[in-house]
């Protein structure tokens, strides 16, 4: 054990951190769930590739840096600590990108990836369906194969960035005789396609986060098709390990949030009645920095060789609910003036920061596999309890 | 950096583990209760054999110069082996501070070297009652004790104090209040030096509990994990229901987030023991939460069972609650946390995990534990 980075670690975090100074953009971005915001965020990642920092950890061939956990969790840290944009992108680097890495060949690497980390094409996430959530083996949406094609038809819901993003990464019931976790598989379709119909749906701040996409009789090449065709399962349950493992909320986010936490208790501290929330803010603050330690010491186990393991389910419910209590807390904070909108004449830019933190952590216990489906998946491969 | 264990420090935990469970079971915890001393001879001794009281004291004193990184995970196994005797406040916590004793006074009392050369083989033993802790745990089974007057560290004879036993609730457990006079000839430190020697002991004796407390809780999850299989009710395991697999689910993931701040505290303690107050809080706050978790839990998951002196869960259960509130309750941790939040200067934010000598702002070697 050895908790001080090497010389090599702290130049990289140098380097980073300068950068990083001389190119976020001067005014905070408007909400990539807008025209305008998803064009300036695209914008930003096109200018993270061209300092090769859109995803250090990817091979330098695909835009990287070939950096280990370690440097992407330094990166990480400098990139929360300068406030810059949040990623637009990330349904395509944080989970497809991975995913190709494993599953892809070499031709989809070369076609997807570079695309990816690029900044030119955005991606989508299409699992979901109206009968299929938290039960995913449940997905009806078909795609058939008719030579070297595959022909779409049916329905996806809460598909994340779908309204701007050009692909969506899907998955779709090839075998109509199938059942269940058999018979699907993996398919990238971009979202312009002829047939494809994609409807927003306002998320609880209004904007068109989320969206329906319908497929009448989309057809898509099998170069599409990731890995074999019926092993979908098996892909997107590796897709889902990185969502919920290790990289989809990165340790430093909740620190820089409870950090600004603290600072606003400090403002506020000769205000409060609410005699929990000392020990709230005392609590999100060791919560956040538990969290990073988690990581570090998965990511030091990985480097090492070893394996994430059953117990990296516990990250999302932690994360999740600790998203929650650092926002519940500043509202509680900013007491009467907590629900003043961002348009209001009396808004501040503090206000409108947590208010907009406050309504996205609602959604952090329910996406990625809700938090009841997570305690599940606890109780029975990390703990052992019996299934039925 | 590389925030994890060598080969040499898995494989000693290991085989404590390994040693613990066979030598410490329920069947012969609940014999101590029926003895006087408390204390199993048999287990202690293979305790010492396998190298335990050795484990800290410096090579030049006999001992096998470890530090408090190699220990953490032995005093994890003690905590879920509920072990009685008083090994980890020994080992860990006593020991540590004769040995910080001796180096500060550069080996001039030759007391103290010659105590951790008996210490080392076994042949005697130290304890220590801070101010914080009214009691001292098996008091009567040790030769020394290092106690405080003011600042004063005094290295005082058992005979030389009077003790009176208290009965805990934890049967395992020998409290005794210790009545004594200070006398100059019992006097290692004092002044500044003795204020860093009670300073780092708070910080190290808190940390040996962290560790108990997360042994404690996983020992107890897996308990509760046995019994929700093998107890059925309509006909099927009470496990199958969601609602008792997310009590233990909740009790998992409080115990596997306590895990990395224990770990970090006991780097920098091994590190730094004056300097390592918010990471030990840290350590003990969120190791007691997930150790009060599990026993409220784990008693809910054994239903009347569970409320029974003949179910074992009690036995861990009881020490979890006791372990808690030794060497400074949740309260006292979070509150020295929320005093270092409200400091101006405090280093806050994703860069300060690992303090601030990796941004090059301060002179300090490396250090590799």
């Amino acid at each position: 054990m050895d908790l001080i980075y090497t010389a090599a670690q702290t130049q990289f975090r140098a380097e980073v951190r300068d950068w990083l100074k001389a190119h976020i953009p001067a005014a905070p971005l408007p909400s990539f769930d807008t025209d305008v915001g998803f064009a300036a965020h695209r914008e930003w990642e096109k200018t993270l590739a061209q300092g090769d920092f859109g995803m250090v950890t990817w091979p330098k061939e695909f835009g990287g840096r070939g950096c280990d956990l370690i440097d992407w969790l330094i990166f990480e840290e400098e990139y929360y600590r300068a406030g810059a944009p949040l990623r637009v992108n990330q349904n395509g680097i944080f989970l497809l990108g991975p995913t190709l890495m494993e599953y892809g060949t070499p031709a989809q690497k070369k076609r997807f990836i570079s695309a990816m980390a690029s900044g030119s094409e955005m991606w989508a996430q299409g699992w979901s369906e109206p009968g299929a959530g938290s039960d995913m083996a449940a997905i009806r949406c078909r795609a058939d194969r008719d030579g070297d094609e595959f022909v779409i038809n049916g329905q996806k819901i809460w598909s994340t960035r779908a309204v701007f993003a050009d692909w969506v990464f899907c998955l779709l019931r090839t075998d109509p005789e199938s059942s269940r976790h058999h018979g699907l598989s993996f398919i990238l379709v971009p979202l312009d396609a002829p047939g494809v119909t994609v409807r927003p749906i306002p998320q609880l701040n209004g904007l068109p986060g989320f969206a329906e996409i319908f497929f009448d009789d989309v057809r898509v090449s099998d170069f599409n098709l990731i890995g074999e065709e019926g092993g979908g399962w098996a892909i997107a349950m590796a897709t889902a390990g990185f969502e919920r493992g290790l990289m989809l909320r990165s340790p430093a986010r909740f620190q820089q949030a409870s950090k600004r936490l603290v600072e606003l208790y400090r403002q506020r501290q000769n205000d409060i009645l609410d005699l929990s929330i000392e020990d709230s803010v005392v609590r999100c603050y060791m919560d956040a920095e538990a969290y990073a330690l988690s990581t570090y010491q998965t990511a030091s186990r990985l480097i090492n060789n070893g394996a994430i393991g059953p117990e990296s389910s516990c990250n999302k419910i932690f994360w999740s609910e600790l998203d929650l209590s650092i926002h519940e807390t500043a509202m509680s904070l900013l007491g009467a003036k907590a629900e003043i909108e961002p348009s209001s004449p009396d808004a501040d830019q503090q206000l409108s920061n947590w208010l907009d933190g406050f309504l996205f952590a609602q959604s952090g216990p329910i996406y990625a596999g809700t938090n009841e489906i997570q305690r599940n998946i606890i109780a029975e491969r990390m703990l052992g309890m019996p299934r039925r | 950096m590389n925030f994890t264990f060598n080969d040499d420090q898995l494989l000693f935990r290991d085989s404590v583990r390994d040693l613990l469970s066979n030598e410490v079971t329920a069947e012969r915890i609940r014999q101590r209760w029926d003895s006087d001393s408390g204390v199993d001879s048999a287990a202690l001794q293979s305790l010492v054999d396998l190298g335990l009281t050795a484990a800290l004291v410096p090579e030049e004193q006999g001992g096998l110069g470890l530090n408090t990184v190699d220990f953490i995970l032995i005093a994890e196994e003690c905590g879920r082996a509920a072990l009685p005797e008083p090994i980890v406040d020994s080992c860990l916590v006593a020991t540590p501070m004769l040995v910080d004793a001796d180096r500060a006074l550069e080996g001039s009392d030759s007391r103290l070297g010659e105590l951790l050369q008996a210490i080392a083989s076994g042949d005697q033993t130290v304890l220590c009652g801070p101010s914080i802790n009214p009691y001292i745990n098996f008091a009567h089974s040790a030769d020394y004790l290092l106690l405080p007057h003011g600042n004063e560290v005094h290295l005082v004879a058992i005979d030389a104090v009077q003790l009176e036993l208290q009965t805990s609730v934890d049967l395992s457990r020998r409290l005794s209040k210790v009545s004594w006079q200070p006398r100059s000839e019992t006097c290692i430190a004092r002044g500044e030096m003795g204020a860093d020697l009670w300073r780092s002991t708070l910080n190290r004796g808190a940390l040996a509990n962290a560790a108990q407390l997360l042994g404690l809780s996983e020992a107890m999850v897996a308990r509760s994990v046995q019994f929700a299989t093998d107890r059925e009710q309509f006909g099927r395991p009470i496990g199958v229901n969601q609602a008792v697999k997310h009590l233990l689910a909740d009790c998992a993931v409080k115990a596997e987030f306590a895990k990395p701040a224990i770990y970090r505290a006991a780097y920098t303690v091994a590190v730094a023991p004056t300097r390592a107050d918010w990471s030990v809080s840290h350590a003990k706050a969120s190791a007691g939460d997930a150790a009060r978790a599990a026993s409220r839990n784990c008693t809910q998951v054994h239903g009347a069972m569970g409320y029974t002196w003949e179910c074992d869960l009690h036995i861990w259960m009881k020490r979890a609650w006791t372990l808690d509130r030794e060497w400074g309750d949740a309260g006292f941790h979070k509150n020295r946390i929320h005093e270092w939040l409200l400091q101006p200067n405090a280093l806050l934010g994703p860069q300060y995990t690992f303090g601030r000598r990796h941004l090059g702002d301060a002179v300090n070697p490396t250090i590799a534990v």
